[in-house]
């Protein structure tokens, strides 16, 4: 017998007793399900965090030299302890990485803290994230500039008090005004606006628009960091081959700054948006451990299912399986024809399964932060699956069914 | 094919059974021969092994012991493969319960030897078609069995006998199921296959239905008793 003639039968014979047929698989669909919304929401996580968070926190090609890292599952207090010990960075520390890089790249200092605007208008707002910054942060940055300009090296060298607001934080002050050239006072010190910069969104749930940049040597500098510190030294090479020359570049520079014997190891992190992905691969690493267990809990069961109905339609059809002999049919035609009807079934179980499974990581996608992304890949990888969990089902009923004595088969009821 | 060889040739056809402890001795020693275009009724109480000696006539069983030659192949000793072949192939069966497949539509049963021959979907459908129009269900094929009629999945079932032309017709109290009127219909239908050359060995216990077979072989306890032309079986 042939494989399009298998399955037209197998067709025929799940068709005729679609109620019982569909019971047969509910354990290949709830395995399958499960599969494809996990991995659609875990696979939606993953794009997120790679294209967009990871960009956005640390920037393309970009370096962040700071104390400590940003992200750290590491929770030990010793650890902890060791870092509070940690020296803080300073400009002199910029300075030189700027001067000992041996590649081409902009090198920028930020520092960042939180606090209240007031207009002058009276408007005021809380929770602002303050920034202050050399100039080369808004090309690091990649910030474009909405409304005015961004401020210079000069100003930031002179200490200017002037400001860039973030687009949230200017539409809340200043709604439907112009904010450029007013004042706007930052902990009771006067910074006039010469910028509102253009819309980012947000991520996972949080503004990106609302903060309010100003020079480095600012005013601002004494609200966000002690004297003459920075928060964060970033450096973005123009080449992104460039990337670990620069890494090492900047280390040597900070060994030696802080004068690190070779048997000490940094005080200082040195991050990247590649390096940030670690945190989340970690994370996703357990998910994909844990939970092949559960889908494969329910495949099992599923499969046991399926080779039960196998069974049981295998004995109904005692005399078929005689006439069909009787007629020409050899053992391995109805190994065959049993088997493909067994994968046909888990395989259809698997194409429900994979529908409901969309379904549902839309339905999550839709009434929850969380993105989800749905691979074609995981989609064959289920059929397969629920196909192989079909064969390997159908095994023994199949053998049981092939084994029949035609004679024997032809008297049965 | 050689027209002098035999349909069926039996040398000391043995068979015994295992029933427990006890062993049955279901044939001790059958010879038989059946000519091309020959219609033969089998016949014998219950007992007499004629339903063992059906089974190793249609391939569906191997003797204990003895010699089988099919259309001039020896079959005693073939595997299970070898014998679903031959049985596809060489014998075409019509059953007293008629078995046909239920949920199959009346052009499916009888395109089901073709399916298992290897021939294309084309070519089925057109000779189980053509087999259909023979019998005189042209108009039916699209039925199920259990919307057709006693003497209907008869003539089905011949149909599906028939459609891989081969060198038997085997047929278990093919009129069993069937009152008399349809049964004489279903004769009638096996006389004109006889008169078109088709070789027909015929199991019943039944002397009208025997009385359409020009020959009639009689069973008692495992061998033949009498093997004699028509008319005569009543005198023996």
């Amino acid at each position: 017998m042939t494989g399009p003639e298998g399955i037209r039968l197998a067709l025929l014979q799940i068709r005729s007793q679609k109620l019982k047929s569909f019971f047969s698989v509910v354990g290949v669909i709830i395995g399958v399900m499960f599969l494809i919304t996990v991995v659609s929401i875990v696979e939606g996580m993953n794009r997120y965090i790679e294209e967009d968070f990871a960009n956005t926190v640390y920037g393309i090609n970009t370096l962040t030299l700071q104390r400590t890292p940003e992200i750290d599952v590491n929770s030990d207090p010793d650890v902890e302890r060791a870092y509070r010990r940690r020296p803080l960075l300073r400009f002199a520390d910029a300075d030189a990485v700027r001067s000992d890089l041996s590649v081409p790249a902009l090198v920028g200092v930020t520092s960042g803290g939180q606090g209240r605007l007031v207009s002058d208008q009276g408007v005021e707002i809380e929770n602002v994230r303050l920034v202050s910054a050399s100039s080369e942060i808004f090309r690091i940055r990649n910030y474009k500039v909405e409304r005015g300009r961004a401020f210079t090296a000069p100003e930031d060298r002179a200490g200017l008090a002037v400001l860039v607001l973030g687009w949230e934080a200017a539409d809340k002050l200043f709604g439907t005004l112009d904010p450029i050239g007013r004042t706007v006072k930052v902990d009771r010190r006067p910074f006039r606006i010469i910028g509102v910069m253009e819309k980012r969104g947000s991520l996972l749930g949080m503004s990106l628009d609302n903060y309010a940049v100003a020079p480095a040597h600012s005013a601002m500098a004494g609200l966000v960091s002690p004297h003459n510190v920075v928060g964060n030294i970033l450096v973005r090479v123009d080449d992104e081959r460039d990337m670990s020359r620069a890494m090492l570049d900047i280390e040597a520079t900070m060994r030696v700054r802080h004068r690190l014997r070779p048997s000490q190891s940094n005080d200082f992190a040195i991050d990247t948006a590649e390096e940030s992905l670690g945190f989340w691969t970690r994370i996703r690493n357990i998910l994909f451990i844990a939970f092949p267990g559960l889908v494969a809990i329910a495949l099992v069961v599923g499969g046991i299912v399926i080779m039960n109905i196998m069974l049981v339609s295998v004995s109904e059809r005692t005399r078929e399986i005689g006439i069909r002999k009787a007629i020409g049919a050899r053992s391995a035609d109805i190994h065959f024809q049993v088997l493909v009807e067994s994968a046909m079934l888990s395989g259809l179980g698997a194409l429900i399964g994979i529908a409901v499974g969309v379904l549902l990581a839309q339905l999550v996608r839709a009434v929850s932060p969380l993105p989800a992304s749905i691979a074609p890949l995981w989609m064959i990888l289920s059929v397969v699956l629920g196909v192989g969990v079909g064969v390997l089902a159908g095994l023994y009923p199949a053998a049981r069914a092939a084994r029949l004595d035609p004679v024997v088969a032809l008297r049965a009821e | 094919m050689n027209e002098s060889v035999p349909i069926i040739k039996t040398v000391g056809l043995k068979k015994a059974y295992q029933l427990g402890s006890e062993t049955v001795r279901a044939l001790r020693g059958v010879d038989l021969l059946v000519e091309r275009n020959e219609y033969v009724a089998i016949m014998g109480p219950s007992g007499s092994g004629k339903s063992t000696l059906m089974n190793l006539i249609g391939c569906l069983d191997t003797p204990t012991e003895g010699e089988y030659w099919l259309n001039g192949q020896p079959v005693s000793n073939l595997t299970d493969n070898e014998l679903a072949h031959i049985r596809n192939r060489e014998i075409g069966f019509v059953f007293q319960t008629f078995n046909l497949l239920p949920r199959a539509s009346a052009l499916h049963n009888v395109e089901l030897p073709l399916i298992y021959g290897g021939v294309n979907s084309k070519e089925r459908r057109k000779r189980a078609a053509e087999m259909l129009e023979r019998v005189g269900l042209g108009d039916r094929m699209e039925h199920r069995p259990s919307e057709l009629s006693g003497g209907q999945r008869q003539r089905v079932a011949i149909a599906r006998a028939l459609v891989n032309r081969p060198a038997l017709l085997l047929a278990d109290e093919p009129t069993g199921n069937l009152d008399s009127e349809t049964s004489s219909e279903i004769m009638v239908v096996f006389d004109l296959l006889r008169a078109e050359g088709q070789t027909i060995v015929l199991v019943t216990h039944e002397h009208d239905i025997a009385e359409h077979a020009a020959r009639t072989v009689m069973l008692r306890d495992g061998v033949i008793a009498s093997d004699v032309p028509r008319g005569q079986a009543a005198l023996v």
